[in-house]
């Protein structure tokens, strides 16, 4: 009982310094303030940047450059019926997109943005939290995520909606495994959970070096994670009409598109900060503070462009194939580098 | 050609080729990598293809089949429809409607014997064939360039013998001959 007591009691963050309720709060209010707002900007700049891939112009009417077009498009979406096929569970069809967009708001919580500043006289660590178990952290949030896949594709009372959920079950363990084994080289390299800890330890090196495979194994697993083509089987529209989101309009809808983007988001952010060196500059180049969150949102948008590159660019795979490439070869090849990590920093 | 038209026997490829182990792991890396470039120099390009379409327009050729024209005589400005119900009986999607009065010394209406007193083309049913204008013995009917021809009701659709006959608001651009 005692034991017990005390495991409660422990922290879940170990931060070095006090940090007032105002500034948490008002640190929390602008994390999630500016981070939501990147979701209509990368809205907006994947169909630009797919429409100059394909050597068209992408949205272009409404507003100068089309630039109010995501803003049109989301009140178009809430300004719709909440419809929902008499086949289905309510409230579990309502809870799924809720779900979905809490555990990728969630990651966005433990995101180093910036080393602690002082703000007002305080020192502020720019990060919503640092979780002692960073990555940990990461997967409990892509599990729920998952559930709010499966649960809407179950919950709608449709085939093709359960067959796309079913897929995504699928999907989402097998790259999971193989992402979480990619990361362990980092951990082991880092010697740390921590977020902040892990991009403090890139100060001479950023691990895209040292980490190479897990860092390509990481951005592909990525793919897979955030339902991305060439992985979007998930919701392969050939196929399955819409895979889990089918029967999904409006205002729900609209959570699920976001709740999708913003993974896009979160995923990029994690990527920088597991090997990308977080908020520091190439060649040590030590900026003030401030331009620290613009650093990270930098590296992130190279990773957005990217996804959005690799959407242009490679078609889907064959359900077989993603099986047998997740289980195959990502995933031993994960192992291997996290065997061959661990006897270097031993040794 | 991909197999040898000579050979006796035909390899038959029947379903993928067995994975190619860490040759194939590299193969397909590199091709994915050759593919990021092709579509890279595609998003590198300058300009598009795109037309702009309701304030640019591609230009129509002389011969397009567009919203029908009926026409008037230049010199005495009667009709040249003389009701014969000919285009009626040439069009497969059965739109046209013709119903012949006629021609009076008070009221003469076209150059023949009897006029059109109705002449009706319901565009909604209408194939665009150009039947009608084939099968016209007087050039009385022509098939015009306007293509936007889209509206909030199906009977403002049915165009009257007055709108065939009235000049069309040039909307169309027309191909010129260097084009």
């Amino acid at each position: 009982m005692t034991h017990l007591v005390e495991v409660l009691a422990t922290p879940l963050a170990v931060v070095g310094y006090a940090e007032p309720w105002w500034m948490a709060i008002a640190k929390s209010l602008v994390i999630f303030a500016v981070g939501l707002q990147l979701v209509p900007l990368v809205l907006l700049m994947e169909r630009k940047l797919l429409g100059r891939f394909q050597n068209r112009f992408g949205p272009n009417r409404v507003g100068p450059f089309g630039l109010l077009t995501p803003i049109a498009d989301i009140v178009k979406l809430l300004t719709k019926e909440g419809f929902r096929p008499r086949t289905s569970i309510g409230w579990l069809f309502a809870l799924a997109p809720v779900l979905s967009i809490m555990s990728a708001v969630a990651v966005l919580a433990i995101l180093p943005f910036g080393n602690v500043q002082d703000i007002f006289g305080t020192p502020t660590g720019l990060y919503g939290i640092d979780v002692s178990i960073g990555p940990l952290f990461v997967f409990a949030f892509g599990a729920i995520a998952f559930y709010g896949i499966m649960l809407g594709g179950w919950s709608s009372g449709s085939k093709y909606s359960f067959l796309g959920s079913m897929r995504a079950a699928a999907q989402l363990i097998s790259y999971e495994a193989a992402q979480g084994m990619a990361l362990i080289g980092v951990i082991i390299t880092a010697q740390s959970m921590s977020l902040t800890e892990i991009v403090e330890a890139q100060a001479g090196m950023w691990y895209v070096v040292p980490q190479i495979f897990a860092f390509l194994i990481f951005m592909v697993a990525s793919f897979a994670e955030t339902n991305r083509p060439p992985f979007d089987l998930v919701e392969a529209d050939a196929e399955l009409v819409g895979g889990y989101m089918t029967e999904y309009g409006g205002g729900r809808f609209a959570t699920y598109f976001f709740a999708e983007y913003l993974n896009i988001i979160v995923i990029s952010g994690l990527t920088v900060t597991f090997f990308l060196g977080g908020w520091m500059l190439p060649f040590g180049i030590d900026a003030p503070g401030w331009v620290d969150p613009l650093v990270v949102i930098g590296k992130l948008m190279v990773f957005v462009f990217f996804f959005i590159w690799i959407r242009a660019t490679l078609p889907r795979l064959r359900y077989d194939q993603l099986m047998s490439f997740g289980w195959k070869v990502l995933l031993p090849l994960a192992t291997l580098n996290t065997l061959v990590t661990a006897i270097v920093v031993t040794v | 050609m991909p197999w040898n038209p000579e050979a006796d026997v035909v390899e038959v490829v029947r379903g993928p080729r067995k994975a190619g182990g860490a040759g194939g792991l590299y193969r397909a890396f590199g091709e994915t990598l050759r593919g990021l470039k092709t579509t890279f120099n595609q998003l590198a390009r300058v300009g598009v293809t795109t037309v702009q379409y309701p304030e640019e327009k591609i230009p129509v050729f002389p011969r397009f089949r567009g919203r029908h024209r009926l026409h008037r005589f230049e010199d005495t400005g009667l009709e040249k429809c003389v009701g014969c119900s000919l285009c009626a009986a040439a069009c497969p999607a059965d739109c046209i409607r013709v119903v012949a009065a006629e021609n009076t010394p008070e009221n003469r209406v076209s150059a023949g014997e009897r006029y059109a007193a109705v002449y009706e083309i319901n565009l909604s049913r209408c194939i665009f064939c150009g039947y009608c204008e084939i099968a016209c013995p007087f050039d009385a009917i022509t098939m015009g360039h306007d293509f936007e021809l889209s509206d909030y009701n199906r009977s403002d659709l049915i165009f009257t013998k007055e709108m065939l006959l009235a000049e069309p608001a040039e909307r169309t651009p027309l191909r010129t001959e260097d084009e």
